[in-house]
């Protein structure tokens, strides 16, 4: 992940223009969308002109009317400007992206032959069109390579600068429209006609443009506009309660009032919550398709990883030597190691480090061994050296233990050879190896000249800290399945070692899909990540899909996430981020509800105080004025908005501790915290406004 | 306050704690339809009821069937209740000879009954005939009883049941309601009350000579099996005006205490039949938990308040707690508690004047019944009212274990939430605004008994009564006006109807979801923290809505009482 692209909450770049943007944000159509900011602009409004034929008129105390109708229109104006900063960030960054968009050409190929193309502009492809990409032009839409192998840089969408292989086939064929071709060239069929690229859709992502809000959202704005009715029927109805005392309650306390009530924090600041939670997951390099998806997250039930790359490292590494009766340690490691010298792959030099570090056996020179390398074919699946007519072969156990037989078939057929069938020896290697297996590793039988020395244990290497990880996750109630295509047995003890809670063995894209909707249908919600085009049915299916940057065009089109630096552990920062967002809406709701407990406190003694003077026994805050409690209790009520922007953008810190504890904790904090916080606000702004002689 | 008063209302407690188990799980068994003790009894009875109705306990609805068949039910009950209030002139069982109920009066009264509010602006002994009172009241008393327990184990459904479309079928759940729990209890209590003294005659009334010489009337009729559906099923219209004050209603300290249990009960128990349906007992006593911690502040409020009594009186030389309007067999503990009890439990019983309690303790019951009844609540619809409150609590703070909200594995969405929000609205609406309009009208104001923040608080008692279903009145206030009887029936119909059909609303749509397994990071719904949550939650967004009118009512007035003001 590229830190590069995160920016600090207060930085002026995106304090500055949001100011003028909360302005710009007063137009009624984009206020109509969050109904307790709407309703609070509607009465600011209303007490404006209320405010305007008191100047004419001459009415009494105008400087606290006047303090009261300005601290209204703050506090639609702090939820516009949270609301701003928030989409300040994802700008900045849309930003940057729309530099790396710049025009193309493209060249547009007429038939199968490559020399045969016209230079036509990137935005006049249309979905189909095959164009030729050769090294140093930039890619003009999204794509599948059909042809070809090239180095792309895609540091454009990823942020990383190592090149990435692009090739035709497989699962590294997408391509990205504004990526670049370092080497090669490559054809590629156009899957995205302009406007529509990954680009595009990463950059309105970005800026929020595309924003529809998330069911919890929508059930939220629900309950938030219920209470402001049931609040509107509380104040609407005390000017007659008034009257029957034989009082009078002038319109802009009751206003006053029942802007406080109305849960103003969190509607000020829902919005921002939910931008500034796409936005984190865009900092980490992860593009959430949609806010729903976001939300999904926290609510993920099920984990399917893939075991290779995601909870082992993607290579195997020798572990052991174990050689059958009658052959010592150093003679199987030695043997290995010299059929392994030539063999480049890492489970080859895997056992060259072994065999020096275990029994000090030094690297030889293959050329002044007059030796000859025998490659591992998909036919023979051995590998091999022979040398001074002997000859070394490792590889599979039965492909090993069939060529001893062939071997033994050979000699008998009268050629001259040391060759003998060893049954026991025979039964041995195959014990060793079902002990291996049963293990978890993979078994490498090694054979010198027809003899059987025994055998190496290769073994999956489970990433360091991983166990740690899933029990953190198991805290967090989320159950990990590891995806594996090794049989059963394997799948078991790596499953054990790794601490993951169940394994789906010899996996196919069918069986993945069905585990899938299995688990569906128990009403969970499952999480997993895939790259291959046989994966795009499962990731359609998951309910939180992270399809891996590298991945093919149909993955990429199938989840609803896809993670740029193609991690597959990220899928456990995804769920934090999700259950990071939905705690932070929980958590300023809670807060915003518990706040009404004291603006009562501070407003109804003073409201009634004229007609009622017993209430002022109410009046456990000892405030100043009647016109101080109001004043001070409306300015409490905007300034909240504006301490909290900080907190809905970071968002309330995700702690895998269990629900209950985790409940608790933050109950206490927004809840509890929310009662008392407003006692000693109003009462410090009390002090301070009477002080300055405000009110 | 007296040590031998804090003993009996313990005693009350431990009852009714030590019931809710048996009782539910009798209860259980009985919407499930598995066999009870008294299934030889009735189910011929039941099966043949279904065969005339034509329909049958396997046959399901979907929640506005349900919905639909529930309010034509409630409509026809009504309308009988109507026309036998009308005709009773000319219809039997009329010793006392009454003359038809005006048609206002007698609208406010079938919505009354049929609502299971059972407000009564008329006095019974003076007012209906043994006909009116056995086949219209009595009748009502039990099936509107028996309608709220149906809602509310059909809201129970929504919850245990999974990926369906039926909530269960109405007329199976109202009659097994009346049939296998109210009536056998019934039975039982009305002989306990006519051992303990009530009478149960349908003969005229009795002359009788006093010490004087003075001719008097006394009042009799079918009190018993009257009072023991008015308490089990949370009625609390009275036989007689003085309601569980009268002798006859209510002879002795065990009758009282009887009562007080019987009101409970049911209500109690439904907490267990939740526990037991959702298959965690332990989720029904966290919801009885908290009826229990916030029912136990109101008795210890309002008994502190009434035993420590009018600083203005003790002025006058008369020490000692507030004993007027009490009935000096049931003395100040216990007045308070059923006080409480009636309130809390939307029955409207009372054996004592609330009018005459002081402020706070008369704040105490005004409270309890704004925040919708749900301390253990009406029969039924206590259940379902805390369980909207549940759907508010968990939406609003199970966001912060971050997940979606979800209850016993059901998430709480958009739909869920619009319909709790409706129901919880229209208490506000009813309650607030028809009081704020009634203390301006002069006709209005003109029935209040006292000036001052008294009589406003006798209108909002009124509102508040009979929006919340209650039924018991502050007194003081002339009720029988037309303004009143119909606002006050308009008031009942939308305090019971307006959540009604939101809470099956939920049901319908919880029941069609999956349910999601819990796991560790499932908000935890079964502890003191949820309690804590709940009572936090019912407070702050049901109570606090109502601390302006509060303020201008009860609050001013005891503070104005310490003060030594008076108005």
């Amino acid at each position: 992940m590229s830190q590069s692209k995160s920016t600090s909450i207060l930085d002026a770049r995106i304090l500055i223009p949001a100011i003028g943007d909360a302005f710009r944000k007063l137009n009624p159509k984009a206020l109509a969308r969050n109904p307790v900011m709407f309703v609070v602009t509607v009465v600011s409004a209303l007490t404006t002109v209320l405010l305007f034929r008191d100047l004419i008129t001459g009415g009494e105390n105008i400087g606290f009317s006047f303090q009261i109708v300005i601290w209204l229109w703050f506090t639609v104006l702090f939820a516009n400007f949270a609301e701003a900063v928030a989409e300040g960030r994802g700008k900045a960054q849309a930003e940057s992206l729309r530099r790396t968009r710049t025009e193309t050409q493209a060249k547009l190929l007429k038939g199968d032959d490559i020399k045969n193309f016209k230079i036509v502009p990137g935005t006049s492809l249309k979905v189909g069109d095959v164009v030729l990409v050769e090294a140093g032009d930039i890619i003009p839409s999204d794509g599948e390579v059909i042809e070809g192998v090239a180095s792309v840089n895609e540091a454009a969408i990823t942020g990383e600068s190592a090149p990435v292989i692009r090739e035709s086939g497989g699962d590294r064929s997408a391509v990205t429209g504004g990526t670049q071709v370092l080497s090669d060239w490559i054809r590629v069929r156009i899957t995205a006609a302009s406007g529509s690229t990954f680009i595009d859709r990463m950059i309105a992502l970005v800026e929020g443009a595309e924003r529809q809000k998330t069911p919890n959202e929508i059930a939220l704005n629900i309950l938030l506009a219920g209470m402001t009715l049931i609040f509107v029927l509380a104040t609407a109805t005390i000017p007659s309660f008034a009257t029957y005392a034989g009082g009078y309650i002038p319109v802009l306390i009751l206003v006053a009032l029942f802007v406080t009530l109305i849960p103003t924090t969190i509607g000020a600041l829902l919005s921002a919550i939910g931008i500034a939670g796409m936005d984190r997951l865009v900092r980490f390099n992860v593009l959430a398709m949609s806010g729903r998806a976001v939300e999904a997250a926290g609510d993920v039930d099920t984990l399917l990883l893939d075991k290779t790359g995601t909870i082992t490292l993607g290579n195997r590494q020798a572990t052991e030597f174990k050689p059958v009766r009658g052959v010592s340690d150093q003679e199987l490691a030695d043997a290995a190691q010299l059929a392994s010298l030539a063999d480049e792959t890492p489970e080859g030099r895997s056992i060259v480090v072994l065999a020096k570090e275990k029994y000090g056996i030094r690297a030889r020179d293959m050329g002044s061994l007059h030796a000859h390398f025998v490659p591992f074919t998909a036919q023979s699946r051995m590998s091999g050296v022979d040398f001074d007519g002997s000859s070394i072969r490792k590889g599979a156990v039965d492909a090993v233990l069939q060529h001893v037989d062939h071997a033994t078939v050979a000699s008998t057929n009268g050629t001259a050879s040391l060759v003998v069938r060893e049954p026991q020896t025979a039964r041995e290697v195959q014990a060793i190896s079902d002990e291996i297996a049963k293990a978890g590793g993979t078994p490498l039988a090694v054979v010198k000249d027809g003899r059987l020395l025994g055998v190496v244990h290769l073994k999956d290497i489970v990433k360091g800290g991983i166990k740690e990880r899933f029990a953190e996750l198991r805290r967090m109630g989320i159950r990990t399945v590891m995806i594996t295509g090794d049989n059963p047995m394997t799948a078991a003890a790596i499953a054990a070692e790794a601490g993951v809670d169940d394994f789906l063995a010899q996996a196919t894209p069918e069986n993945k899909l069905s585990l899938i909707r299995e688990e569906q249908a128990k009403g969970k919600l499952v999480a997993m990540c895939g790259d291959g085009t046989n994966d795009a049915p499962a990731l359609a299916q998951a309910d939180v899909g992270v399809a891996m940057n590298t991945g093919t065009v149909a993955a990429r089109e199938a989840g609803n996430m896809v993670d740029l630096d193609s991690d597959p552990t990220k899928l456990i920062e995804i769920v934090e981020i999700g259950k990071q967002l939905l705690m932070t809406r929980g958590a300023l709701t809670t807060f915003s509800i518990a706040n009404d407990v004291a603006k009562y406190f501070a407003i109804i003694p003073a409201m009634f105080l004229a007609f009622y003077p017993q209430l002022g026994a109410l009046n456990i805050m000892g405030l100043k004025t009647p016109e101080s409690a109001i004043l001070s209790a409306i300015i409490f009520n905007a300034l909240i908005i504006v301490a909290l922007i900080p907190l809905s953008l970071k968002g309330v810190k995700y702690r895998p501790i269990g629900a209950g504890a985790l409940l608790s904790r933050n109950l206490l904090v927004y809840g509890l915290g929310g009662i008392i916080v407003p006692f000693i606000g109003i009462k410090v702004i009390d002090v301070v406004i009477t002080t300055l002689g405000l009110a | 306050m007296t040590i031998n008063g804090w003993i009996q209302i313990l005693v009350f407690c431990g009852i009714v704690a030590l019931l809710v188990k048996p009782l539910g799980g009798y209860m259980t068994r009985v919407f499930n339809g598995e066999r009870t003790l008294l299934s030889w009894i009735f189910a011929p009875v039941e099966r043949g009821l279904y065969a005339v109705a034509g329909t049958s306990e396997r046959e399901e609805q979907h929640w506005t069937t349900y919905a639909a068949a529930l309010l034509f039910f409630n409509l026809a009950g009504f309308l009988l209740l109507y026309l036998l209030q009308r005709f009773q002139g000319a219809l039997p069982f009329n010793p006392a000879g009454m003359t038809a109920v005006p048609p206002e009066l007698a609208f406010n009264t079938a919505v009354s009954f049929m609502t299971n509010t059972n407000w009564q602006n008329y006095g019974g002994e003076s007012t209906m005939s043994y006909l009116v009172q056995m086949a219209g009241l009595t009748v009502q008393n039990f099936v509107s009883a028996a309608t709220g327990i149906a809602i509310a184990v059909a809201l129970i459904r929504g919850f245990s049941r999974a990926s369906v479309k039926s909530i269960g079928n109405f007329w199976v759940d109202m009659t097994r309601a009346t049939l296998y729990v109210l009536l056998p209890l019934c039975v039982v209590l009305t002989l306990v009350y006519v051992y303990l003294g009530m009478p149960q005659t349908l003969g005229a009334y009795v002359g009788a000579t006093t010490l004087e010489g003075a001719q008097q009337t006394i009042a009799l009729g079918p009190v018993a099996s009257q009072i023991a559906i008015k308490m089990l099923g949370t009625n609390g219209g009275g036989f007689f005006n003085a309601n569980a004050a009268h002798p006859f209603e209510n002879p002795d300290a065990i009758s009282n205490l009887i009562q007080m249990v019987s009101i409970f009960a049911i209500g109690a128990a439904l907490t267990n039949v939740f526990g037991r349906m959702v298959g965690n007992q332990r989720q029904g006593w966290a919801i009885f938990a908290t009826m229990a911690a916030l029912f136990l502040v109101g008795v210890v409020v309002c008994y502190w308040a009434e035993a420590a009594g009018n600083p203005l009186v003790h002025a006058l030389g008369l020490q000692g707690g507030n004993m007027e309007g009490k009935e000096v067999r049931f003395g100040i503990s216990m007045s308070a508690l059923f006080a409480v009890i009636t309130t809390a439990a939307s029955c409207g019983a009372v054996n004592a004047m609330h009018d005459s309690f002081t402020a706070l303790g008369g704040l105490i019951p005004l409270i309890n019944m704004e925040l919708g009844e749900i301390i253990v609540g009406g029969v039924g619809a206590g259940f379902y009212g805390i369980l909207l409150f549940v759907v508010l609590a968990i939406f609003v703070a199970g966001l912060m274990v971050g997940r979606t909200p979800e209850y016993l594995g059901k998430k709480i969405e958009a739909k869920e939430v619009k319909m709790a929000v409706l129901a919880i609205l229209c208490l506000p609406l009813a309650m607030l605004v028809l009081t704020a309009i009634a203390v301006v009208l002069p006709d209005a104001v003109a029935s209040i008994a006292n000036p001052g923040p008294r009589g406003f608080s006798e209108i909002l008692y009124a509102y508040t009564s009979a929006a919340a279903n209650n039924g018991s009145a502050f007194g003081g206030l002339t009720g029988n006006t037309v303004w009143y009887n119909l606002t006050l029936g308009i008031a009942m119909l939308m305090g019971r109807f307006l959540v009604i059909i939101p809470a099956l609303a939920i049901a319908g749509s919880l029941v069609a979801k999956k349910t999601v397994p819990a796991s560790a990071g499932t908000f935890p719904t079964d502890g003191a923290l949820f309690v804590g949550l709940l009572s936090g939650v019912i407070l702050i967004v049901g109570g606090l809505t109502f601390f302006p009118a509060l303020a201008v009512g009860p609050i001013v007035e005891h503070l104005a009482m310490l003060l030594g003001q008076t108005f």
